[in-house]
């Protein structure tokens, strides 16, 4: 079983104006692929909140999505900070997203519990001046 | 009441008149942190908020919510209408306050 598809993303940092481009068109193309649509729901909800988190806290990065006869795997890696305290970073509520950020709407501290909430398995890797890598899976 | 509705109402000035304009409105949401309306937006809801960027579109997009009613003034930024006009997102605005216009909706999906 070697037929799974994989679809890449580039994701350039602090561009909120294309921020979410990746998630969309993963979305497009699932739809297309026939994926059932609470599943594309689930996938396109946490790979946005992955690619924004990107964006802000890590200045860009790369998105490699696997869609297997059972599976959906995102694999979202950066080479930002890193995150010094990852069972901190998962609470609901806590978020370090500067000034200029939070006047978009973002820093509630959702986005990671977001991703946790809607898929079945995360994953997160992480060295601090290194980079952050979230794996998340979302069963089909 | 649908979209479609809601536009000829006059309650609101339309912003930008989308594609999709005959789904009915389930429910109003009222949220202005992204994050939060991501995690529990409501699929077919008219969303008031005052933000007015390309990432409400893109929560207002995943959850599935029907249109967006910015409140308190608040407008759309430029890559946000390209955005709207260019997928067809229903965005209306007013100057009331979030509970205000979201209060005459609810009154009127009743
Ligand atoms: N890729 C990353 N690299 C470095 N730090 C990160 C990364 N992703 C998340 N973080 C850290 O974890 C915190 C919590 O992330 P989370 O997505 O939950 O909230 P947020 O991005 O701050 O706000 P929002 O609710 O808009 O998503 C962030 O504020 C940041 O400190
Ligand atoms: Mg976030």
């Amino acid at each position: 079983m070697n037929d799974s598809i994989e679809l890449t993303y580039e994701v350039s940092g602090d561009d909120f104006t294309r921020a979410g481009e990746a998630s969309s068109d993963c979305k497009q193309k699932l739809k297309r692929l026939g994926v059932p649509p609470d599943v594309i729901r689930k996938v396109a909800i946490a790979m946005y909140e992955g690619e924004i988190n990107m964006v802000i806290h890590a200045n860009g990065g790369k998105i490699k999505v696997t869609i297997s006869m059972d599976e959906i795997t995102m694999e979202l890696a950066d080479r930002g900070p890193g995150i010094p305290d990852i069972e901190k970073a998962l609470r609901p509520g806590y978020s370090t997203a500067p000034e200029d950020v939070r006047s978009l709407g973002f820093g509630a501290g959702m986005g990671l519990p977001n991703m946790k909430k809607y898929t079945d398995d995360i994953h997160i890797t992480t060295e601090l001046g290194v980079g952050t890598t979230v794996t998340m899976k979302v069963k089909l | 009441m649908t979209v479609q509705e809601l536009i000829d109402s006059d309650m609101f000035e339309v912003v930008n008149e989308g594609s999709d304009t005959d789904r009915d409105i389930s429910k109003v949401f009222c949220c202005d942190l992204l994050s939060i309306a991501m995690g529990k937006g409501i699929a077919d809801a008219a969303w008031v908020t005052v933000m007015g960027n390309i990432n409400t579109l893109a929560v207002m997009s995943l959850t599935d919510m029907a249109c967006i009613i910015l409140a308190e003034g608040a407008r759309m930024d430029d890559p946000g209408m390209a955005k709207a006009r260019q997928q067809g997102f229903t965005i209306l605005r007013t100057d009331e306050p979030i509970f205000d216009a979201g209060l005459k909706i609810h009154e009127r999906i009743q």
